[in-house]
């Protein structure tokens, strides 16, 4: 167990390393590129004497290291700003004020983050249970007519991107057949119901490229793992073939999708980005591609890294279900 | 590359005997697969459309930017005058809501973009991983250490995020194009690396490694003649999954608006308006999603062929020993048949 | 694809359950009391024919042994009596009956009741053959109520029972433990363990003992034994080591091409063999006893007249021996061998390659491992030192750290008296894997080239002409030149290995494992060459191997070592005469003999507690 406990702190040390990079490469990538940063920064709609202002703000006579050393203060301890007239108290993970709204960066995003949590858990669930479940079916009926339907689907389901099949549901189910009305998200906790039948188009849209992939893995891994040779010792002994692949086939697979589902939390987030525009929902994503639109740098700059820190923590509970999975892990 | 050279170098002495190389391989156990050999075709007409973009407008006698005012109707919002959005021989498949662009040739020039895009990014990938995965893999600990750390920022990084962030803040005049092949090449080297290196590590601890080693070879000829060979088929495999995905990433991008600009084409873009006019010109939809969808999928199927083809175990452990009972009386009547 | 459905698993628990003295199975039973009856058992696998035409019976209780090379097809025969093949497109002909099941004719329920109820296998590799994420007791126990109706509670308790009798010791707690938890014996026994879990008639063993050392191959097959001698249960044998056949049944069936070539009595097939092809095979297993034939006197003077090294480094200078202690304990060198036989060149020969209190160490901080500890050794001119382990005691990274492929951790290697660090065309290695020691994308010829275009060779007339000449010196064709390794056999293979390291000119060959993936005729082959090379070039060799048989074979000198240090050293026939150390003496005791009399002797004498 002193195995286990030595790979988990290992494994901490190595997620806040990660996260301190990231935030070092994005803050660089960002606030040293070449160019007017005060004026990017600021938004095209500035006064000079405003691109003035947030040039002092950021110190930007100050070297680089210092400015993200301030930076970074104002995310760990907070910091305070000027807004010209007062002078305004940004607590703890202070990602900065927005030049367009003149609002903190965190609030801006904790108010927006109900929405992408609702949409990317959700989504989780159902590509999970609809990937899993159909990659399974897939491997237990092998050779046969549904496995092929089941693998056709499949394949349909990879080469549709996120915003092709939104759009085409959009179009169908609430324009067309008007089964549903167009979404409009409704908080959990004011009708949980509501939240449900509103994010429900968004789910499957977001759900289905990955749930293909999961299915596509976890048929391949449990082949994979019938393959192998302790497989044929539970035949030898007479293991009926519904024990062999729903107890020890399916083990098999366990890892690679745990070991998937944090690879593919990445790109899943970009996927509930534009679910979200598609869609309309107010959350995380939407947020963004409106500031990357009216080029809000502190909100793409914090957006990234709330964003970037949620897929490096995935990426380390990943890990840590991985090796509970696999013991093995741990010992090499 | 070697094989040619024996062959060259002795095809007229005493014996020649043709060794199977790995191409002539690959190519057999690709041919096997008729999805595979379907998907290439596909994939081949494609890459064949992108190239011809400008002779077949041409033909058609359109260009995928000039406007046509006169074919849409603008009292009633600016959909197409004619029949079935303004299909008609000199519109192949009818034109564009509000501007009256020619769809076929806005089409055939967005694979231009999306294909291009898509195999320029990968090479950057491709280009990056390799050369940082083998640098981890043969470096020392420390080398490996940093470039393992650097490479697992990279895996965390969203690419549809930072590419958003980033091609949020440069500056218009840059060439967009360009600018999404290097944002996706640049941010999404980390898994190609992590393949390699990986893969170097195995490959280096095997023994005709050690032998060259012995036989007095410097490091520089090792890792070309025994390790970079090793390494083509699993970055092949990996390449071949990136195209797919970097499609969707460059039409995903295009359809948020930050991806490429109009007047340059592109199928995501397209899409982005598309929504509105699904009733009035149900083309000017379902075209730009179906190309996409024929893409990915043809490139997608193709990639697994290759993989196949590169790995036959993995395809035969869809065959053997899979202990599915077949009826007992196949098995007992048939002596020597192959199955 | 079949269009019947499969009858739900779920039914699997047949009232009738595993035990094999169910009388609903007894009239089906053959006249004779056969337990297992194979008739034109044949096997076809595409074109290939597996097994062709065999016919074999076993009584209840007794023990057969099926042996032969790889593609024999013994192991086809195996998986033929449990019906394995069934779906997987093999074809498979004739008849066999197996504790009174039709195993062709059977459905899938009572096929399933013959697996693991009447009939239990063990498999050769036993770290593969259990399913890596469940405990090893939950294994069993899984297997038992598939067979036997037993709560889960009960099914948990018989695994706890039946490891003990496999002799895990704890084996309560231990039966909690995952497969990767257990060393390769433990594994092995928890395989038998399960086998024993639904007391069965016949067991299957394949090759139940070859991924083993042989310190536990005979513990292993002792424990067979007592099983078989405990339970009266029927063992089928599947080998390819005619020791261990001789050491574990009374009947032997010796197997080519899928075909019978002998069959009786294990103390006549063995000892009085009547086939020609049995006598090759016999001849060519080499014995722990015989001593080794050394043909130098006719050699010697040819041999030291190849002018193979121009640059001969001179005889004196070099201090014989830097054991700080001296002697037998710790350093094989020429003051051991003074009683003992000399190398080809005497105890005279220059001495090539030295190596003093080398030590390796693998990992940093608490994990270091320490593979190799303070090990001294010396090698002469045309001289063979044998150098014999189990796994894990640290031979492998003493051969690399010789031909500098690894950098010792402390200690000093000197070739011809200079202290030398790295690679060096003049020591070169035969590779254990015939697979992977050749890289699969390169022609052989190109591969043999490498040293010499590595030194600068650039006359591609000469190196084409000296490859094809190593070629032909080590038996494979110089028309070879252009083949891709994957068209030569594993042999084959090994013979490129060696010539590529021929081409580099060596004074030394340090040999890995050469012959271990080897089938035992090719082997013996094999060793022949190295020995004809040896004498003709004057090289001198280090034989790496974990078979005690083939390294007295080919050694003059032999260490043995384990956990890193050598433990005895001196000239082989002292070493294996009489030796020293307790645990030398432990692993001669577990070779398998030939002789099935003097196999029980051993037996006997092994189960004395060994303290070790």
């Amino acid at each position: 167990m002193t195995g286990f406990g030595g790979f988990l702190a290992r494994r901490a040390i190595g997620t806040l390393l990660t996260l301190f990079a990231l935030s070092v490469i994005v803050y660089v990538v960002f606030y040293a590129t070449p160019g007017d940063v005060a004026q990017i920064t600021c938004g095209p709609r500035c006064s000079p004497a405003q691109v003035h202002q947030v040039a002092a703000q950021l110190r930007l006579d100050d070297p680089l290291y210092v400015r993200y050393g301030h930076f970074l203060q104002g995310l760990l301890a907070g910091q305070d700003y000027s807004t010209g007239t007062s002078v305004e108290h940004c607590p703890a993970p202070c990602l900065g004020l927005s030049y367009q709204s003149d609002q903190q960066v965190t609030r801006l995003i904790l108010a927006k983050l109900p929405v992408s949590l609702s949409l990317v858990f959700g989504a989780m669930v159902l590509w999970l249970v609809l990937g899993v479940g159909t990659g399974v079916l897939s491997a237990w009926r092998r050779g046969r007519l549904s496995e092929r339907v089941l693998t056709a689907l499949t394949l349909a389901g990879t080469a549709t991107p996120v915003f092709v099949i939104g759009l085409i549901l959009l179009i169908v189910v609430c324009g067309e057949l008007r089964l549903l009305p167009f979404p409009q998200y409704v908080n959990l906790t004011d009708d949980p119901e509501q939240w449900a039948w509103n994010l429900l188009l968004p789910w499957v849209s977001l759900a289905l490229i990955e749930a293909a992939a999961f299915a596509r893995l976890t048929r391949s891994s449990m082949l994979e793992t019938l393959a192998e040779d302790h497989i044929r010792t539970f035949r030898a002994y007479g293991v009926g073939e519904r024990s062999v692949i729903g107890r020890h086939a399916l083990r098999g697979a366990f890892a690679p999708v745990i070991a998937l589902n944090a690879n593919n939390f990445g790109s899943a987030v970009g996927g509930a980005v534009l679910t979200e525009t598609l869609f309309g929902l107010p959350g995380v994503g939407q947020e963004l591609v409106h500031a990357v639109n009216v080029v809000d740098l502190p909100v793409v700059v914090g957006m990234v890294l709330v964003i970037g820190f949620f897929v490096v923590l995935a990426n380390a509970v990943a890990d840590v279900l991985y090796a509970v999975a696999d013991r093995r892990v741990v010992l090499s | 590359m070697s094989e040619a050279l024996v062959a060259s170098r002795t095809a007229g002495t005493d014996v020649f005997v043709p060794a199977a190389s790995g191409g002539l391989q690959f190519w057999r156990r690709l041919r096997t697969q008729r999805a595979a050999l379907g998907a290439a075709v596909v994939v081949a007409l494609l890459v064949l459309v992108a190239l011809a973009a400008p002779l077949l407008t041409a033909i058609e006698g359109q260009d995928p930017t000039s406007y046509h005012p006169a074919l849409i109707d603008s009292a009633r919002g600016g959909v197409p005058t004619g029949p079935l959005g303004g299909i008609g021989p000199d519109h192949w498949l009818g034109i564009e809501p509000q501007t009256g662009r020619d769809l076929f040739a806005r089409l055939a020039y967005g694979a231009r973009v999306s294909l291009g895009v898509a195999l320029a990014a990968t090479v950057v990938q491709i280009a990056f991983g390799v050369v940082l995965g083998i640098a981890a893999g043969l470096g020392n600990r420390w080398v490996d250490e940093l470039l393992s750390r650097i490479t697992d920022i990279f895996v965390a990084m969203p690419l549809m995020i930072m590419s958003l962030a980033l091609l949020a803040i440069v500056p218009p005049a840059f060439p967009r194009p360009v600018l999404v092949t290097l944002v996706i090449g640049l941010i999404s080297w980390g898994n190609i690396a992590k393949v390699v290196r990986a893969r170097t590590l195995t490959l280096k601890e095997l023994d005709h490694v050690a032998a060259a080693r012995l036989s007095g070879w410097g490091a520089w000829r090792i890792a070309r003649r025994e390790l970079v060979p090793g390494l083509a088929a699993p970055v092949l495999t990996y390449a071949a999954l990136l195209v797919p995905q970097n499609v969707t990433v460059e039409a995903a991008l295009s359809f948020l608006g930050v991806g490429v600009k109009p007047p340059t084409p592109s199928w995501g873009q397209m899409l982005t308006a598309a929504d509105v006019w699904y009733q009035a010109a149900p083309q000017y939809l379902l075209l730009p999603a179906g190309a996409l969808f024929v893409t990915v999928l043809a490139l997608t199927v193709l990639g697994d062929g290759v993989r196949t083809a590169l790995d036959p175990r993995a395809a035969s452990r869809l065959r053997v020993g899979t202990g599915r009972r077949r009826e007992t009386k196949a098995d007992t009547g048939s002596r020597g048949d192959s199955v | 694809m079949s269009p019947i459905e499969i009858p739900a698993e779920g039914q699997v628990e047949n009232p009738v359950g595993g035990s094999a003295e169910s009388p609903a199975e007894s009239p089906a039973e053959s006249p004779v009391g056969s337990l297992v009856e194979v008739d034109g058992l044949t096997v076809g696998f595409g074109p290939l024919r597996a097994v062709d035409g065999l016919s074999f019976r076993l009584r209840r209780g007794a023990a057969l042994a099926l042996v032969g090379e790889s593609g024999s097809g013994k192991s086809t025969v195996a998986a033929a009596l449990l019906g394995l093949h069934r779906g997987t497109g093999a074809a498979v002909g004739g008849s066999v009956r197996v504790a009174g099941t039709d195993v062709q004719q059977a459905s899938d329920d009572e096929l399933r009741r013959l697996r693991g109820g009447k009939a239990a296998m063990v498999f050769q590799d036993p770290l593969s053959s259990l399913d890596p994420y469940y405990a090893i007791g939950d294994q069993i126990a899984e297997v038992h109520r598939v067979h036997a109706r037993a709560s889960r509670r009960a099914a948990r308790a018989r695994a706890v029972e039946v490891l003990e009798r496999v002799g895990i010791a704890d084996a309560a707690r231990r039966s909690r433990s995952r497969p990767h938890e257990f060393s390769g014996g433990m594994r092995q026994r928890a395989l038998i363990a399960m086998a024993l879990a639904c007391a069965p008639d016949l067991l299957i063993a394949d090759e139940p003992t070859t991924a083993l050392d042989v310190t536990v191959q005979a513990q292993i097959l002792d424990l067979l034994h007592s099983l078989r001698e405990e339970t009266g249960m029927g063992l089928l044998l599947v080998t390819h080591d005619v020791g261990v056949a001789a050491e574990s049944v009374d009947d032997v069936l010796v197997m080519r091409h899928g075909r019978a070539v002998e069959h009786g009595p294990v103390a006549d097939v063995l000892g009085t063999p009547s086939q020609a092809y049995t006598r090759e095979l016999l001849a060519a297993v080499p014995r722990v006893e015989a001593r080794r034939v050394v043909a130098h006197a006719a050699d010697r003077g040819r041999a030291s007249n190849r002018p193979d090294h121009p640059s001969d480094r001179g005889r004196e200078g070099v201090p014989s021996d830097h054991a700080p202690n001296g002697g037998r304990e710790g350093v094989p060198s020429d003051h051991a061998s003074d009683g003992g036989r000399e190398g080809a060149f005497g105890a005279s020969g220059e001495v090539v390659l030295e190596a003093a209190g080398l030590r390796r160490e693998f990992g940093r901080g608490k994990r270091a491992v320490t593979a190799v500890d303070d090990v001294s050794l010396t090698l002469r001119r045309g001289e063979t030192l044998g150098i014999v382990g189990e796994s894990g005691s640290g031979k492998t990274t003493l051969g690399r750290m010789l031909v500098g492929l690894l950098a010792p951790t402390a200690g000093e290697i000197r070739y011809a008296g200079r202290p030398h660090t790295g690679v060096d065309p003049a020591v070169q290695m035969v590779f254990q894997d015939p697979v992977s020691s050749l890289n699969p994308r390169r022609s052989v010829g190109e591969s043999v080239a490498d040293p010499l275009r590595a030194r600068g060779e650039k006359d591609e007339q000469y190196v084409q002409g000296r490859v094809r000449e190593l070629l032909e010196r080590v038996g494979l064709e110089g028309a070879h030149y252009n083949r891709y390794p994957h068209e030569f056999s594993g042999g084959q293979r090994q013979r490129v290995g060696i010539a590529r390291a021929l081409a580099a000119d060596p004074r030394v060959i340090v040999c890995d494992e050469p012959v271990s993936a080897l089938d035992v005729t090719t082997q013996a082959q094999v060793v022949a060459l190295l020995g004809e090379l040896q004498r003709e070039l004057g090289l001198a060799l280090v034989f790496v191997a974990h078979d005690l048989a083939v390294v007295r074979q080919v050694s003059d000198r032999v260490a043995v070592m384990r956990r890193g240090r050598i433990v005895e050293a001196g000239p082989a026939d002292e070493v294996y005469g009489s030796p020293r150390d307790p645990y030398t003496r432990q692993l001669l005791a577990a070779v398998p003999a030939l002789d099935p009399e003097a196999a029980a002797r051993r037996r006997a004498a092994r189960r004395e507690p060994v303290h070790m």
